[in-house]
């Protein structure tokens, strides 16, 4: 029974996480389109919500392309690398508490660690060698240059990130996912959160603007996305891989984005415990939210702008509506409730990243180094130290 | 399962060990390198040391072995000549010595080891994090502090000879 839950479990977090990662391309393609006052991908399915199947159909036909000057074990190796290491991670994270599912008590996660937060911490320390393995083994300048910034890069921001989670770690006294969420649950005055942003004797806000920043870093997305700056390197560590070699390169950072934004939401956010208590009415949210969701597509669906709108419009409206409803089943509701608010909270950071990759511009690399060693660093020591002190004094 | 995967790793942490010395590449000697490191955090892991198996792999694999991958790239070090021209001692001693030498290792091994009976997978069961802070700030507290003396001179020196340059 152990056997067969693991396996059904982590096939379907690993379909799970790979479909994820491809929407997260939609989701990125037509957020940063709207932001530019443009329609993003429209052609494939309706308002484009096919493009990632297609893109991966695309990806897959295209030719295969080995350059001739490449040290060809370390350059097949590279992307295996990235994808792998990028999976792992996600084994250790949990996704809600213990639910019973026909009468078979489990937790949502595949495994559990004592040392979760070490364990996410030491696989994505070993990330930068896919990178720059890829960079160094295509044996091209571009690529090289590209490989030497993100390895620099990573190094760098890897110190104010483990900084930045070891002060919620000191509140909660515990280096497991689950022990930590549990030391957020509850509430000051019936209705402020217990999560580690709010929770006494030190509010980690600071914590949760370094950890984000620098994951921003490790993750290298915009602005620290040097690695990869077009204007100067083509296409940084993977300019010479094509086809799906430099698809995997690709899913692997969507994949890293989810993975540090559901540790964010574990560390900092109270993973799966809602914004206010069930007693004031948070388990109707998600069932109000597509509600209202379907009122808005089925009155659009009514007053349609374009010809389509008749049909696809309420349709949309139906399954939203459909979902909202879902929410409500008694049986249900200890599973997708907690779900819900995680991948709230994960969804939500995952927009501030794309909504960031629309605002702002790329650093320069020197200003990237200075800014990690110079203000990032000192920062995240001082935080800490403010943090462990207050601790010791409060603490029994 | 677990003589098995002590078996496996072991093997595994051997093998990587000898290609890093055969390699001629020093890309490919470091990753050898990682892959002793990464098979030995597992070993720890099997032994019940689950804190120092993480810090194995956070601080070796993951910070260490990093620099030595940069530095190796950034200097573009590309693969070494072997000499071909060995010297008469190397010749004639070579083969002798190491005999020598193993037969010691082996000599200091058989008298020093504990016996491999008392060795039970999971048996051990005090290497989370809390005993091995608690351990360091009790039993180990001179090191420890001695050894945080000595890293902060290391940095310090760093800055200085970072300092001349600039």
């Amino acid at each position: 029974m152990f056997y067969l839950v693991t396996v059904i479990k982590a096939a379907l977090i690993v379909f799970v996480i790979l479909t994820a990662a491809a929407y997260m391309v939609w989701l990125e393609r037509k957020v940063l389109a709207h932001i530019q006052l443009r329609l993003g991908p429209t052609r494939v399915g309706p308002h484009g919500l096919l493009q990632p199947l297609a893109d991966a159909v695309k990806l897959l036909t295209k030719e295969d392309l080995i350059p001739p000057q490449v040290n060809l074990f370390f350059y097949m190796a590279a992307p295996f690398l990235a994808v792998f290491l990028a999976l792992i991670p996600i084994t250790v994270i949990p996704f809600g508490p213990e639910v019973t599912i026909f009468g078979y008590p489990t937790y949502l996660e595949l495994t559990h660690l004592n040392i979760g937060v070490l364990f996410v911490l030491a696989v994505s320390s070993l990330s930068v060698y896919g990178i720059a393995l890829a960079g160094w083994s295509s044996n091209s300048k571009y690529a090289l240059l590209g490989g030497l910034r993100s390895s620099a890069q990573m190094i760098s921001y890897e110190l104010p990130l483990a900084m930045a989670v070891v002060a919620p770690l000191l509140m909660a006294n515990s280096l497991d996912f689950r022990e930590i969420v549990n030391t957020q649950a509850g509430y000051y005055l019936g209705f402020i959160p217990r999560w580690s942003i709010f929770q006494m004797p030190m509010p980690q806000f600071f914590s949760f603007i370094l950890f984000m920043i620098a994951a921003f870093a490790e993750t290298n997305r915009v602005p620290f996305d040097l690695p990869e700056a077009e204007n100067e390197l083509v296409a940084g560590f993977h300019t010479e891989y094509s086809s799906m070699k430099f698809a995997a390169f690709f899913t692997a950072e969507y994949i890293n984005m989810i993975t540090i934004c559901s540790v964010a939401t574990l560390l900092f956010l109270g993973g799966w415990h809602p914004l206010w208590p069930s007693a004031l009415g948070s388990s109707f949210l998600p069932t109000l939210l597509f509600l209202g969701g379907a009122a808005i597509a089925i009155y659009h669906g009514l007053h349609p702008a374009r010809p389509m709108d008749r049909f696809t419009l309420p349709a949309v409206g139906v399954i939203f509506g459909g979902i909202g409803l879902i929410f409500l089943v008694p049986i249900l509701q200890p599973i997708l409730i907690p779900l819900f608010w995680f991948l709230a909270k994960t969804v939500i950071l995952l927009f501030i990243f794309i909504w960031v990759r629309g605002t702002l511009p790329r650093f320069r690399y020197d200003q990237l180094m200075r800014f990690a060693w110079t203000f990032l660093f000192p920062v995240a020591v001082l935080n800490l130290l403010v943090t462990s002190f207050l601790v010791a004094v409060t603490s029994k | 399962m677990d003589a098995i995967l002590f078996l496996l790793f072991a093997t595994l942490a051997v093998i990587a060990a000898i290609n890093l010395v055969v390699q001629t590449h020093p890309i490919s000697s470091a990753l050898s390198l990682i892959g002793v490191m990464a098979s030995l955090a597992v070993l720890y892991l099997l032994l019940g040391a689950e804190f120092l198996a993480a810090v194995q792999l956070v601080v070796y694999a993951g910070a260490i072995m990093v620099l030595f991958v940069f530095v190796i790239m950034l200097l573009n070090a590309g693969a070494e000549k072997r000499q071909h021209s060995r010297s008469m001692m190397a010749t004639v001693l070579g083969v002798p010595l190491l005999a020598g030498f193993l037969a010691l290792i082996a000599y200091l091994i058989r008298t020093n080891m504990p016996k491999t009976s008392q060795v039970v997978f999971g048996s051990f069961k005090q290497g989370g994090p809390q005993d091995i802070g608690r351990a360091l700030f009790t039993s180990y507290v001179l090191p420890f502090e001695v050894t945080s003396v000595l890293i902060l001179i290391a940095i310090i020196g760093a800055v200085v000879l970072a300092r001349k340059e600039i």
